[in-house]
């Protein structure tokens, strides 16, 4: 099995403990990977604008790299590449008027017409590699360590970009769950962190962060689990100012969900870059003798 | 009326005469001109837009069109041949906000960079800036590989870069990718690049006077020996393998 991997411009900077982790797992679950050998930023944000092409522009590029190095499936890692590349690509194969006029933009490329097919690493999981194949590489199962995975906004929306359903979405508590873990459901799971109001708004994006974390800890977790760098950095990042605004009692222990699957499925603890995460994080492991304690 | 000397020897051009358009303007010259030559051929003296004429210090920068057709097309005045019909101009500057930095006191990292040029965050990836470079650099690419902290990658894709400007003058986001690729080659030299350990000693050998006989030997020689000691030098014969030596060891 190979896949062709799309990084992202994040997990080459700033979530390096995503991607390690993530290639890790692949080498361990025995699929063939390799990155994309040219791609650019992916425009980070699929643009709502009507008429607002050019945005789209850059998805597509990449699209179109894949495609030209004969690939057929582009795996992302992380869930904002994911849907900005997913929704780029179901314009390009139904929005016929759109993809003449972005084709012709791109005269410098082949013609593009959605024929790539964009997944991301769960959903890669769920439907190619199967939950049953999957179960039969944990040599490390997570012990019921309970863990809420958090959605949040861009692996479940829009619809025809979603990776489940959205309204109750099941893949990444089956994902942990299959890791040994016991994944808790808490009804903020698809709430928004707060995005890019960290910038514009601070404050507001900071509340509702607190209200995600608070509503997780009050239906048991121990832990977070995410898929994305914008997430993390807001829920996890952001925790300090939480706890001397909001009272917030306790950090709250995040992973990229690539990190704990490292581990249950027999990768090194070092080649899972925990040394990137919160040192609340590291602790957790460690009380959980899922890594030793350091001297 | 001439306006040639008659004491002047007059050449006789055998080289068909094509039209070409100067900022607007018919010009008829040699078909086998490059543009630089064609314009200096039409009257035109250069004050700027011409430098080394060698096609690598980037201050003859030119934009052409050519008849029905509505690409831009661009090429470097003195290594360009000019065609019939062309339509042209030379960009010999473009203005491009260049960022002031203490050198000495960076580090090398990605956010350096993203500090001093934040607009590198404005790229829609158009390409509009590989389209327009006359060196046929990956622009786009390089702006990419910044974005995501390869300062390495941009340093090498950028290399053959000769800081033209055309892809600023192209660009949807304004940035400055000829500045920003720069300080990238700059950096990954200073920082990124592993320092050569053998130099290090090779110097320490110079300095401390270990060739001074050699060369000594060499000044005192006449013509006659010079061209003795040359001509019987040993040579690295071509099928030399990695552990070849030199029969004299003594400057090893």
């Amino acid at each position: 099995m190979k896949v062709a991997y799309y990084p992202g411009c994040t997990l080459k900077t700033k979530a390096k403990n995503l991607e390690t982790s993530a290639l890790a797992c692949l080498d361990a679950l025995g699929v063939e990977w390799q990155e994309l050998e040219r791609w650019n930023c992916c425009g980070a944000v699929y643009s709502l604008a009507d008429d607002d092409l050019i945005h789209l522009v850059a998805p597509v590029r990449d699209l179109i790299r894949a495609k030209q190095q004969g690939h057929e499936m582009v795996l992302t890692l992380c869930s904002m590449c994911y849907n900005t590349l997913a929704r780029a690509n179901e314009l390009m194969k139904h929005d016929e008027e759109k993809r003449k006029t972005i084709n012709l933009f791109m005269d410098e490329e082949p013609d593009y017409f959605g024929e790539v097919k964009v997944v991301h690493f769960l959903d890669f999981l769920r439907d190619v590699y199967g939950w049953e194949n999957f179960k039969a590489k944990v040599v490390n199962p997570l012990n019921g360590m309970k863990v809420a995975p958090y959605y949040g906004c861009t692996l479940l929306r829009p619809k025809e970009a979603g990776i489940d359903r959205f309204d109750n979405p099941s893949i990444f508590q089956d994902c942990m769950t299959a890791l040994g873990a016991e994944a808790i459901n808490f009804p903020m799971s698809t709430q928004c962190c707060g995005t890019y109001q960290v910038l514009g708004n601070p404050e507001a994006a900071l509340k509702v962060s607190f209200d995600i974390l608070t509503n997780a800890k009050a239906h048991g977790a121990e832990a977070l689990v995410l898929a994305c760098p914008l997430c993390d950095y807001n829920l996890g990042k952001r925790q300090p100012e939480m706890k001397e605004k909001y009272e917030l009692a306790g950090d709250v222990p995040l992973f990229y969900f690539t990190q704990l699957m490292a581990l249950a499925l027999g990768v090194k603890p070092e080649d899972c870059r925990f040394e990137l995460n919160r040192e609340v994080s590291l602790e957790f492991l460690r009380d959980k003798n899922l890594v030793k304690a350091t001297a | 009326m001439s306006t040639v000397s008659e004491d002047l020897p007059t050449m006789e051009i055998k080289a068909k005469l094509i039209p070409i358009y100067v900022m607007g303007k018919k010009y008829e010259v040699p078909e086998t001109l490059t543009i630089m030559k064609a314009i200096e051929y039409a009257g035109y003296k250069y004050i700027r837009g011409c430098g080394c004429r060698g096609g690598v210090c980037g201050a003859c920068s030119t934009v052409y069109r050519k008849p029905g057709d509505h690409k831009i097309y661009t090429g470097l005045a003195c290594q360009t041949v000019v065609e019939p019909d062309m339509y042209l101009t030379q960009i010999p500057f473009y203005p491009a906000l260049r960022a002031t930095y203490n050198f000495h006191e960076m580090t090398g990292t990605a956010e350096e960079v993203f500090a001093l040029y934040p607009e590198l965050f404005r790229c829609v990836a158009c390409n509009n800036c590989t389209k327009v470079c006359p060196m046929d650099v990956e622009v786009m690419d390089y702006i990419s590989a910044l974005k995501r902290g390869d300062l390495k990658a941009a340093a090498e894709i950028s290399f053959d870069c000769i800081q033209c400007g055309l892809c600023a003058s192209r660009c949807m986001g304004e940035l400055p990718q000829y500045h920003i690729a720069q300080l990238a080659r700059r950096l990954n030299g200073a920082y990124l690049t592993p320092r050569a350990e053998h130099l290090k000693t090779m110097v320490a050998n110079i300095e401390t006077g270990r060739y001074d006989a050699g060369l000594n030997g060499l000044k005192e020689m006449d013509v006659a020996q010079l061209k003795k000691v040359y001509q019987e030098r040993e040579m690295e014969p071509a099928t030399a393998g990695e552990d070849w030596t030199p029969k004299d060891k003594s400057y090893l």
